[in-house]
């Protein structure tokens, strides 16, 4: 099975191009089977592989298959080749799974777009690339996957390209992007050129952690950081996130397959791949922790002033993004990935729900035309109903244990109580929102047009299934990393281990590098023994209440007392208008960065390619043409001068002549 | 030469010499162009008598013929006919252009001077000394190897007048426009 | 007993003729009298070569001298016919009104 790893990137990539060499006069139903069933295939193939690794032991889950030497250049040499570990087969289970669950949901949601075609064909390829950047065993092959996400992304976004906004939306997103990868660029630069100064030219990830300590700790903390600056352009931390609202143009299920469950995860992906690199830095660990914690409280607080439904999701992914960057930068590298593959089930199954009401609404995306939806769809109210509460982090759902276990590695690793209290903060303003969002849509009078409300209906069934499957993960899917305090057996964490446990326990500030909350709970001897159960089961709770609040006041505000929201808003209309706003970020960004760069254009034009440029090409061409006119002055056409020119010439010529006789 | 006293020839060859001199400096400086062409008849005549002295006759006589009859009727010929004779287009005066033209002649001069003064023979001398000459004949001794041994370039020589005759008729042919 | 005539006084001869032949193309300005000058140096030429030829024991020197006279007279023969196709032209032999070529 070893040898067939190759397989998982490689479905998507024939379906890609079946679909999209072939394809132009393949009825509707053949494209849609053909792109559904290349990610099916993959899926297969990982969940193959998953159960070989179940009968493994630890140590023996890895494969690795190259394919070709790729760049070989001197002594660096870098391959096409693929690693599946513990770590990548997780990340392909849900690229895959959840990837195959919105392109059949997509089969039935654009099946009246006339660029179908073209949007399975993208979609495949994106499946393709994001499968390259979690298989591939060098930094070199994920970064084409990275880049091929951003690509995939581009074109998704502005898939209906003859509206402005969907197009300047995609060009945003690429834009901000490729400043998030020219730091990663940089990282990767400084990382070759570090390890090659000691003699060690590679890119392999193996063979980087094998000769990580030839490393030292400042070029560590440089290399690290630049590559978290590509991680916050591709999972829009602070401050490179403006895209992901305006990403919202594209079609719903490439929302939720990219900017949910997929795309957004790759920085997430990439520290922890790239974990025993972080270990030696914890500066940056620490940055990207306190990254983490702004960016989650900041679009939290946005996300609670809007009133598209797809931009409340947008801020929402924003915001649990920076969650996951909290878990890793708190060293608790497995919290992070759990965190990440249950927000894939949810805020997918969201963004899938969200597609399914519009669907029922005609298009209607704004919360304030909506209502009472409950009794008219709902398979979609009960799924994202599931949804919601698992985001909220009630008990008992997925999204609980994954966020618990974030909030206490962020109090315990940096033994700060600011960190744990911030994040309860968001996490009761995410239980506020979210319901809000859900209150607003399905509950209370309909307040849409009598047209629309004639042609509300319950999406196909090719929609409805994908949402049970996903809202059925969403509860049972956190039961793999239940922790020990509560009696689990954190599976995912023992799972994790042989990936993250692997770094060497220098250059940690706090104890135990990367194992689990287990370990660190119980045998830091900051905590103490019992005390650290105790304070645990302490912060569970306080978080819990904290959401179960959010929850109350959401009711409160929109289903007991609907006149309260506008009390509020006039109370405080200046704040609710910055909110609103998104704080004028993007504002900013256009007058500082925008306009700027136009400045500097237009100086550029005026001064250095009019003046300087222009002037020295006209300058030369005028200076020969000075020339050419002295030097006419020879040509005076009167022939004793000429006669004059030749005695001239021949006495020079005798006169060396007699010189060398003399 | 040869039968002729060495002093006489010395006395001839003073003033043949001095009649080219002379007869050139007039050349230069008349301003009338009539009375050029005369005076370059006279330094043509003083050379052909150099010849003589050098033992070149057939030279001497072609010289005449040549140069002092046909070529000098050509050009007295030609201004003639542009009415030249009554002279006078030369306004005498001394420019800076005429200044340059003469130091850089002078210096010319000076250089050839320096060739000649420094100029030895190789020591290897021909077949054709003076009395070899009086005995063949120096017209038979110049046929024999004009039409012997330099006869290629004979023919060319003669291919090239014909083009000459041919280029000066077709020039000057008055236009049927 | 005076000595035989020396070669070098024929080719300060020479030299003597090339240089005032020289010295009237560079100063007149008078078409005609330039080409006069011109048929000058190459006799200045003829001289040396005979002088040579003679001094050396050689027809060479005839033979070539041959040869420049007949070029010669072919050139005066182009030459002259140019001349008096200017004149047509431009009514002067003046070699200042020549001035065509000027760039």
């Amino acid at each position: 099975m070893a040898d067939l790893i190759w397989l998982i990137p490689a479905f998507p990539a024939i379906g890609f191009l079946i679909n999209g060499l072939l394809g132009v006069r393949f009825p509707k139903t053949l494209t849609a089977w053909i792109a559904c069933l290349s990610v099916i295939a993959s899926f297969a193939v990982s969940a193959a592989i998953f159960v070989q690794f179940l009968q493994l032991a630890p140590e023996s889950r890895v494969y690795e298959k190259t394919v070709f030497d790729w760049i070989v250049s001197g002594d660096f040499k870098t391959q096409i080749g693929f690693r599946i570990d513990a770590l990548s087969i997780i990340m392909c289970l849900i690229v895959s799974g959840v990837g195959s669950l919105i392109h059949i949901y997509s089969a039935g949601y654009m099946h009246d777009d006339p660029g179908f075609r073209r949007y399975f064909c993208y979609l495949n390829l994106f499946v393709f690339m994001m499968l390259t950047l979690v298989t591939a065993d060098n930094v070199l092959l994920m970064f084409v996957g990275w880049e091929g996400v951003g690509l995939c992304s581009y074109l998704l976004i502005g898939f209906w390209y003859e509206k402005d906004s969907a197009a300047n939306a995609g060009k945003k997103a690429f834009i901000v992007n490729r400043i998030g990868d020219f730091g990663f660029l940089l990282g990767v630069f400084m990382l070759v050129g570090t390890l090659g100064a000691a003699g060690v030219w590679t890119l392999k990830f193996s063979e980087l952690q094998a000769n990580v300590h030839l490393i030292g700790p400042g070029l560590a903390t440089a290399i690290t950081l630049l590559f978290f600056v590509g991680a916050t352009g591709k999972s829009a931390q602070i401050p490179l996130y403006v895209w992901l609202p305006d990403a919202m143009e594209g079609p719903t299920p490439v929302s939720s397959l990219i900017h949910a469950a997929t795309m957004v995860t790759a920085g997430v992906y990439m520290i922890a791949r790239l974990n025993f690199l972080y270990v030696l830095a914890p500066t940056t660990l620490l940055i990207v922790t306190v990254v983490g914690l702004l960016t989650a409280f900041f679009a939290a607080t946005i996300g609670c002033a809007q009133y598209d439904i797809k931009r409340v999701l947008a801020y929402s992914t924003v915001s649990q993004l920076g969650y996951m960057f909290v878990g890793v930068g708190a060293g608790a590298y497995a919290a992070g990935v759990f965190h990440l593959m249950t927000h894939a089930f949810f805020k997918g199954l969201l963004f899938l729900a969200a597609g399914s009401v519009m669907h029922a609404m005609s298009g209607e995306l704004d919360m304030r035309k909506m209502g009472g939806l409950r009794k008219k769809i709902p398979i979609t109210y009960w799924t994202t109903f599931i949804a919601c509460l698992a985001i909220a982090g009630v008990p008992g759902l997925s999204g609980f244990f994954s966020k618990d276990e974030i909030l206490w590695m962020a109090f315990s690793r940096h033994h700060s109580f600011w960190f744990w209290a911030l994040g309860a903060l968001t996490a009761g303003l995410t239980a506020f929102y979210m319901f809000r969002m859900f209150f607003n849509t399905f509950h209370g009078e309909c307040r849409a047009s009598e047209e629309v409300k004639h042609h509300i209906h319950e999406s196909p069934k090719v929609m409805t299934i994908p949402l049970m499957i996903l809202a059925v993960l969403s509860i049972f899917g956190g039961y793999v990393g239940v922790p020990h305090l509560l009696g689990g057996s954190n599976h995912i964490e023992k799972w994790l281990e042989p990936v993250f446990g692997h770094h060497a326990p220098v250059a940690a500030t706090h104890s135990a590098g990367g194992f689990g909350i287990v370990s660190t709970a119980f045998a830091s001897t900051a905590e103490g023994h019992g005390a650290g159960g105790g304070v645990e089961m302490q912060l569970m709770i306080g978080a819990i209440i904290i959401g179960l609040l959010g929850i109350f006041i959401a009711w409160l505000f929109y289903v007991k007392k609907p006149d309260l929201p506008e009390k509020f808003v006039r109370k405080f209309q200046g704040l609710f208008t910055l909110v609103h706003n998104k704080y004028f970020v993007d504002e900013l960004y256009g007058f500082v960065f925008v306009k700027g760069l136009f400045k500097v254009g237009k100086v550029c034009k005026n001064f250095v390619d009019e003046t300087i440029i222009d002037g020295i090409i006209n300058g030369m061409a005028g200076a020969l043409s000075g020339i050419g006119g002295l030097i006419r002055k020879v040509q005076t056409g009167f022939v004793q001068g000429y006669a004059f020119g030749i005695i001239f010439g021949a006495i020079i010529v005798i006169g060396y002549l007699i010189s060398r006789i003399l | 030469m040869i039968g002729i006293g060495i002093g006489f020839k010395w006395f001839i060859f003073v003033v043949a010499a001095l009649m080219a001199t002379g007869g050139s400096l007039m050349m230069v400086t008349r301003k009338n162009p009539l009375y050029s062409a005369l005076w370059l008849i006279v330094t043509f005549f003083s050379v052909a008598i150099l010849y003589v002295l050098l033992n070149a006759t057939f030279i001497a006589v072609a010289q005449v013929m040549v140069y002092a009859g046909a070529v000098m009727m050509l050009i007295l010929f030609v201004i003639m006919l542009i009415h030249l004779e009554w002279g006078a287009q030369w306004e005498r005066k001394l420019s800076f252009a005429k200044l340059m033209g003469g130091i850089i002649t002078i210096m010319l001069f000076l250089q050839i001077l320096a060739g000649v003064f420094t100029y030895s023979d190789s020591g290897q001398k021909g077949i054709y000394s003076a009395q070899k000459l009086a005995e063949l004949g120096n017209t038979q001794a110049v046929g024999t190897l004009l039409y012997g041994k330099y006869v290629f370039a004979f023919e060319l020589v003669s291919i090239l007048l014909l083009v000459g005759i041919v280029g000066a008729v077709l020039l000057a042919r008055k236009r049927n426009d | 007993m005076l000595p035989e005539i020396p070669q070098t006084l024929y080719y300060l001869l020479s030299a003597v003729l090339f240089t005032v032949g020289a010295v009237g193309v560079i100063t007149r300005r008078n078409a005609i009298v330039i080409f006069m000058c011109i048929e000058l140096m190459l006799n200045a030429v003829n001289l040396s070569f005979i002088t040579s030829g003679n001094f050396l024991n050689s027809l060479d020197g005839t033979i070539f001298v041959i040869f420049i006279m007949a070029v010669a007279a072919a050139e005066a023969a182009v030459g002259l016919a140019i001349f008096v196709l200017i004149f047509r032209l431009k009514g002067t032999v003046h070699v200042d009104e020549f001035n065509l070529l000027k760039g």
